[in-house]
């Protein structure tokens, strides 16, 4: 239907109400996500960009508006969403891997549930990621061993195992030690070169204007200004996002 | 010299395969050791058949074809015991040498209190058969009990997470069905007395049957399975919410989410609290006297009523209650310490 081909996800009107609309935490979003795009959001906390990201793969029920992924509604009843999800790869603020799982176990359980992989192909999947992020020698660990860059390194190679078209990203680098920062984020940055549609909440401000193809700037469950980084941060129109920037800059 | 250098990385596999080895070991004595009393032989010599037949690693060692061996001797001996009860025969009708070593013995008061209560007429088969049965029940209402319980459990927490996602209609309506049934079930059960449960079972409901160990199984099964529920239920929602957005955005659906991730890292937190009901439940059964069961309280309690004298055999019933909670408590925590290890 729609003339460019290369929108992967459409968001339309996306509203999340609590409380019969007393709260708004999403009132009225629209945007597209192209292929191979870098969208990063920022905003203060209660913006509503956390709720925004987790509505796209419906880990938040939105209360109105739609959410189209590769040209389906996502929240129609015949959308088998376990089967989308598995196209979108997503990263928690809190890592949230497997405790009771090896990492490798971590990284081969849903390719081998889901996608029917064999352990063997699995694995040797699973091992050459954790070499992408230089963590190949921790494949017999348990999470608990692990320091918190090396969990959300992991927690991003676990859902790159199932090949997904997108990546969500909501806060990953909120939760570090700041020395431990910079390790998740160049995994984030090489991700983004080789081409991967990227959808990340951030405040790495940094991060936003060196890798970002676009920023969206939310407050109040809207988005209030979208723009490539330069624009962005060298010419910000919105009040509101002006006094943003001097607060975190 | 390169020998050498390779033992340290064998090591941890040997130390685990001796473990289970010793395992196995254990299981076999115990069984023979037990032999004697039904049901529960078997119930060691079959953890030993488990355990022998799981770990291939540790069927090398001599240790477990002993102990596989000597499982096969307490099942053997089992059959032999309990269908000739030929191991007390000899004392019932002692030959003349013995009687003329042990006189003094047998002069004692101890002796002849022992022998007035447990001896004469055969009156040890109280306790035996009291005993079996009840392991006979204890077994099958634990059984029963988690099975209860686990789907309590899931209806219950299901109805708690998939409420706002599911969309209304009939599945909806059937789970909110469900979740008011388990509702009801849990109030009435933790709301009466256990005595109370099984007597209505067994005087109302199977008035017509005289199956008291049926009964019995159902009366605690079902009384178990609403404390199992509410244990199993506390052990998923102390499970961080994270872990079940995770698994649901790797693609998992509700169902896969609990089995491969929730209900694993639930199992280690509640395995105490779920052990400790068991134990309540094995001594909870000695109320089965009520319906006339003859369990182990009931035979111990027979017996004091035939020979009058009230010491001997309820401190045996008591002792015996005591040492299989010793045990069972052991087992448990050999098995959360194997759990621990996953995890570090």
């Amino acid at each position: 239907m729609s003339a460019d081909n290369n929108v992967i996800i459409s968001v339309k009107d996306l509203k999340k109400y609590y409380n019969d609309g007393e709260v708004k935490a999403l009132d009225g979003v629209t945007t597209d996500i192209k292929k191979g795009e870098v969208v990063v959001v920022i905003g203060p906390s209660g913006s509503g960009k956390s709720t925004f990201l987790r509505s796209l793969n419906l880990l938040e029920r939105p209360t109105g508006g739609t959410i189209t992924f590769e040209g389906s509604d996502i929240m129609a009843p015949s959308t088998d969403i376990n089967k989308l999800r598995q196209k979108m790869g997503m990263v928690f603020q809190h890592f949230n891997l497997f405790p009771h799982l090896t990492i490798l176990r971590n990284m081969t359980i849903a390719p081998m549930k889901l996608n029917g992989l064999s352990k063997e192909d699995a694995e040797k999947k699973a091992l050459s990621l954790l070499e992408r992020v230089g963590l190949a020698d921790r494949a017999k660990a348990y999470p608990s061993q692990l320091s918190g860059g090396q969990k959300q390194r992991i927690a991003i190679v676990r859902a790159l195992a199932m090949d997904p078209e997108v990546m969500l990203f909501d806060e990953p680098t909120s939760a570090l030690d700041p020395e431990m920062v910079g390790e998740v984020l160049d995994v984030m940055k090489n991700l983004a070169k080789a081409g991967m549609t990227m959808v990340c909440v951030t405040h790495e401000m940094g991060f936003a204007r060196e890798v970002g193809t676009r920023v969206i700037f939310m407050d109040c469950g809207r988005i209030i200004e979208e723009n490539t980084p330069e624009q962005i941060f060298t010419n910000p129109q919105n009040e509101r996002l002006k006094s943003f920037l001097q607060k975190v800059l | 010299m390169s020998d050498q250098s390779n033992l340290p990385v064998q090591e941890p596999a040997l130390v685990n395969k001796a473990k289970k080895a010793n395992l196995i070991l254990v299981f076999g004595i115990l069984s023979v050791l037990f032999s004697i009393i039904p049901l529960a032989g078997i119930v060691f010599a079959i953890l030993a058949f488990c355990l022998f037949a799981k770990n291939r690693s540790a069927r090398t060692l001599m240790k477990a074809e002993v102990g596989k061996t000597l499982a096969i001797i307490g099942i053997f001996v089992n059959i032999i015991a309990s269908a000739i009860e030929l191991l007390f025969y000899p004392l019932n009708n002692p030959p003349s040498w013995l009687s003329v070593l042990r006189s003094d013995f047998l002069a004692s008061s101890f002796w002849i209190d022992f022998e007035n209560n447990f001896i004469s007429e055969k009156r040890y088969l109280y306790i035996f058969k009291g005993l079996g049965v009840t392991f006979e029940v204890t077994f099958f209402a634990v059984l029963l009990g988690i099975a209860l319980g686990v789907i309590v459990a899931l209806v219950r927490s299901s109805y708690d997470t998939l409420k706002e996602e599911m969309r209304g209609g009939f599945g909806k309506g059937l789970l909110w069905f469900f979740n008011k049934l388990c509702g009801v079930y849990l109030t009435v059960i933790r709301g009466t007395p256990v005595v109370v449960q099984l007597m209505i079972i067994y005087f109302v409901i199977f008035a017509s049957s005289n199956n008291k160990i049926l009964v019995a199984v159902l009366a605690f099964g079902i009384n178990s399975g609403a404390y199992v529920a509410e244990i199993i239920r506390g052990g998923i929602m102390s499970i961080d919410r994270g872990q079940f957005e995770a698994g649901r955005s790797l693609g998992f659906g509700y169902v896969r989410t609990m089995a491969f991730i929730i209900i694993p890292q639930a199992f280690k937190t509640v395995l105490p609290a779920l052990a400790n009901e068991f134990i309540v439940l094995i001594k909870e059964t000695s109320v089965s006297g009520y319906v006339g069961l003859q369990e182990l309280t009931k035979g111990g309690d027979i017996i004091r009523s035939r020979t009058y004298s009230a010491f001997m055999p309820l401190i045996a019933v008591a002792i015996i209650y005591l040492v299989i909670v010793m045990f069972f408590s052991w087992l448990v925590s050999l098995l959360e310490r194997r759990l621990k290890n996953s995890e570090r």
